[in-house]
């Protein structure tokens, strides 16, 4: 399958000042590559959803996107504490982020529901003390 | 509108991020929760929050805010007005609180 784009960037955990330019970048390669805009706003929630969970909730991971003719995969892995209880995770309204992210503007619980919302495909594995992965896909045609 | 005549006409300090005051203003958003402000903020919207920290600019250049509108004279971080430079993203100050600038806001029919 034509692979058109393939990057991979480091998340560092509790970098809030970073935090966000993993998505940034993807953003402005998916312009670069004429994608519509309505897909780069779904994929630019997506990534930053995924991207401020392993800055608040892990101890570093990565961001890496996909681009091929036909769909964007964007995968976030982090190398824990992972979720005890993902269905409790995917609730509107759960979250475990600490009173200094809350007061930042974090901590809505809604991460996890937006990324869902915004793709296609939305695969999500965890094991607890190891990793989270979060994969989603959205289609291009 | 642009986002020069509203900081014109309500008196606004550009704390910085000049070189995005000819962007157009498309509504106005106001929330401080930011997975919420990522999922109902629109392309153009003037977000009113009180977040000063520099992920706001993240979320602002990501849904091409075209500006940030700090209320209560609230001082904004200087590592957030270099990025908001950066992404050429305005940061405005207003001594008005947030229901007070969607009032003047709605009067300037942004
Ligand atoms: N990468 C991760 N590693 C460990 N736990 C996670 C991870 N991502 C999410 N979680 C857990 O799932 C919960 C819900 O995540 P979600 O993104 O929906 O909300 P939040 O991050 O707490 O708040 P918001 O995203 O609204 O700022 C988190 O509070 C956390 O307990
Ligand atoms: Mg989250």
């Amino acid at each position: 399958m034509d692979e058109l784009l393939n990057v991979k960037y480091d998340v560092a955990s509790g970098d809030f000042i970073r935090g966000g330019e993993a998505s940034s970048n993807i953003k402005k390669l998916l312009q670069q590559l004429g994608v519509r805009n309505d897909i780069i706003k779904r994929i630019c929630v997506a990534c930053y959803e995924a991207e401020m969970n392993i800055v608040i909730h892990s101890v570093g991971g990565y961001i890496e996107a996909k681009v091929f003719s036909d769909r964007i995969e964007i995968t976030a892995f982090d190398n824990g504490p992972g979720i005890e209880n993902i269905d409790l995770a995917l609730q509107e309204g759960y979250s475990t982020a600490s009173n200094l992210a809350r007061e930042m503007g974090f901590g809505g619980g809604m991460g996890l529901p937006n990324i869902k919302r915004s793709c296609d495909e939305f695969y999500i594995d965890s094991k607890v003390g190891e990793y989270t992965k979060i994969k989603i896909i959205v289609y291009l045609k | 509108m642009k986002v020069r005549e509203i900081v014109d006409s309500l008196r606004l300090k550009v704390l910085a991020g000049e070189t995005g005051l000819d962007k157009e203003v498309n509504g106005v958003y106001t929330c401080d929760l930011l997975s919420w402000v990522m999922s109902h903020g629109k392309q153009g919207n003037a977000w009113i929050t009180v977040q000063i920290h520099p992920n706001v600019i993240a979320v602002a250049s990501l849904l091409e805010f075209s500006c940030v509108i700090v209320p209560e004279d609230i001082d904004v971080e200087e590592i957030t007005l270099n990025k908001a430079n950066d992404e050429a993203i305005p940061v405005l100050q207003s001594s008005l609180n947030a229901y007070e600038l969607c009032v003047e806001l709605n009067k300037l029919g942004a």
